[in-house]
């Protein structure tokens, strides 16, 4: 066991000077790299420009800042966040919760997988009609889109990974006299964790595509109510703020879940391969 | 060395039910209608031995070992430990297993720790005896690695420890060391060895490595395949005393190692 205790302590001398570039960690250089020319491309393309209705990066970042410090885009996130939390918040609760049921327990399975996989196959935009037939066009409405999207990802992934989390911990647990309980909080939700957290990020990720979806659709108020009056007005750069706002919005979102699967589920993906 | 090789390599178990910690009695085992993996086993383990479940593919040698763990049904027959009949896994016997099955998101301490985490252990009576173990089994300054950072043959020394630190009677071990390499897996025998003659315990082996199965055991059963039944008991006569390197050069390793063989290949036809 002596050579494996040294090889160990050679590997931990290493890390950090082999990963810095410009000072900076190796990753955040590409991710930096990355997204500048993501930003670069579309300023060239507005510049050219490739249509009339696409505003330049600059032009864009500029509209943001002013909608920004005038309060619109405050307003309208505050319209946009009510449905959009409110139909997360429920989807990933009782999303998780019904997946892990139907992953535990076959008649429970029976009972919700169908809904779910309806709800998934169906192009969810026909339905808004039929939304607004049933809920109106307020609130109610809205966050019924939002769950429409994001829950029957989320359940589907979580019943997946529950019912795939591996047979031999399971048996590992039962040898070593553990209870059902135990089996279940110790074993099979954090062998399911990144499985269920996909499943959150994409769920997120489609309650925002529901939540704009609602907005332009049903009664155009927040967001959605500035994408389609700047639309209409011929204002593209704040129009584009108004779509780059949500998708930054949104990865961070999906970023944030991230830290919090490795923080509290999975700390061994903290330390890296 | 003459003497030892003229002794008959095979002989016959004639230990009183006393003796005999684990007792196996007409064990079947049958899957759906048509598959018939164990039929009418009856098998004595003696206190303090090391009992190998050796046979081809397919024999149900670990079907016969989970049955003896309480995490199979069997399908007729009865499990003895201690002379209390099986119902379920129990405090006395533990597993170590063929995957390692360790979590991968706990570090080697919990891991090892794991058993008596679920028997709810205080946290600090189970952190002392899992140091104690992961010392004992060579991974001391590992305590805070995770699964992945570790080799194979690492990760089934965290397994051993596991089932070591619930202070069990029996250890069951399913083929522990097919995962591992060649060279890895000579070390860790000789270790397994010395630790069960400091430890004191009972062991359960399963193995299709004829040459494992005579190093390590007092006691060898050759199970034949499809309906698993036993066809030998071997007691190879091999003297512990002598160092790893003499039994494998032994004339009577090598002649029961060879019995084994010739006895077998049949099966492989």
């Amino acid at each position: 066991m002596s050579s494996a205790t040294s090889s160990t302590q050679a590997g931990a001398d290493r890390p950090g000077k082999k990963n810095l570039l410009f000072g900076l960690s190796n990753t955040l250089v590409y991710r930096l790299l990355s997204i500048v020319a993501v930003f670069g491309i579309w300023e060239i393309a507005g510049r050219i420009p490739i249509s009339v209705a696409f505003p330049t990066f600059g032009e864009t970042m500029q509209a943001l800042f002013e909608m920004t410090l005038d309060g619109r885009m405050v307003h309208a996130y505050g319209e946009t966040l009510k449905p959009l939390a409110t139909g997360v918040i429920i989807s990933g609760v009782f999303g998780v919760v019904i997946g892990v049921g139907m992953g535990l327990n076959r008649l429970f399975q029976w009972m919700w997988e169908p809904i779910f996989i309806v709800l998934q196959a169906s192009p969810v935009a026909a339905l808004i009609p039929l939304i607004t037939y049933a809920y109106g066009i307020g609130l109610t409405a809205k966050t019924v889109a939002v769950i429409m999207l994001a829950a029957p990802i989320i359940v589907l992934n979580t019943y997946k990974a529950v019912r795939n989390a591996s047979p031999s911990l399971i048996q590992m647990s039962r040898s070593f006299q553990g209870t059902r309980m135990q089996e279940i909080w110790k074993v099979i939700i954090p062998s399911a964790a990144p499985i269920i957290f996909a499943g959150l990020r994409l769920g997120v990720a489609a309650g925002f595509i529901g939540v704009i979806l609602a907005e332009l659709l049903i009664t155009p108020t927040g967001l959605g109510d500035l994408i389609s009056y700047h639309r209409s007005i011929a204002e593209y750069p704040q129009m584009y703020a108004a779509v780059f706002s949500i998708i930054v919005f949104s990865a961070v979102m999906v970023g944030f879940l991230e830290n919090v699967e490795v923080k509290y589920f999975r700390p061994e993906k903290k330390k890296g391969l | 060395m003459a003497s030892a090789a003229a002794a008959p390599a095979y002989k016959g178990t004639t230990e009183t039910s006393k003796d005999n910690i684990v007792e196996v009695r007409n064990i079947s085992k049958t899957y759906g209608t048509d598959i018939h993996a164990l039929d009418a086993i009856n098998l004595a383990f003696p206190t303090g031995q090391m009992t190998t479940l050796l046979g081809p593919s397919g024999c149900g040698k670990t079907t016969l070992l989970k049955i003896i763990a309480g995490l199979l049904e069997p399908s007729d027959g009865q499990v003895f430990v201690h002379g209390r009949p099986v119902t379920g896994p129990g405090p006395e016997r533990a597993f170590v297993f063929q995957d390692f099955a360790l979590l991968p998101w706990a570090t080697v301490l919990r891991n090892v720790g794991f058993g008596l985490e679920l028997t709810k252990h205080p946290k600090s009576e189970r952190e002392e005896k899992a140091r104690h173990y992961i010392n004992e089994v060579g991974l001391a300054g590992f305590e805070d690695k995770y699964p992945h950072e570790l080799s194979g043959g690492m990760r089934q020394r965290v397994g051993l420890a596991r089932a070591m630190a619930v202070d069990a009677d029996v250890l069951l071990m399913d083929e522990p060391f097919s995962a591992v390499d060649e060279q890895t897996r000579r070390k860790f025998q000789e270790d397994l060895l010395h630790l069960l003659s400091v430890e004191r315990k009972t062991v359960i082996f399963v193995t299709h490595s004829i040459e494992e199965a005579v190093y390590v055991s007092d006691q060898i059963v050759l199970l034949s395949p499809r309906p698993g039944r036993i066809h030998a008991t071997i007691r190879p006569d091999i003297s512990r005393d002598i160092s790893p390197d003499d039994i494998r050069r032994n004339k009577t390793y090598l002649d029961t190692v060879e019995e084994i063989w010739t006895d077998l290949r049949k099966y492989l036809d």
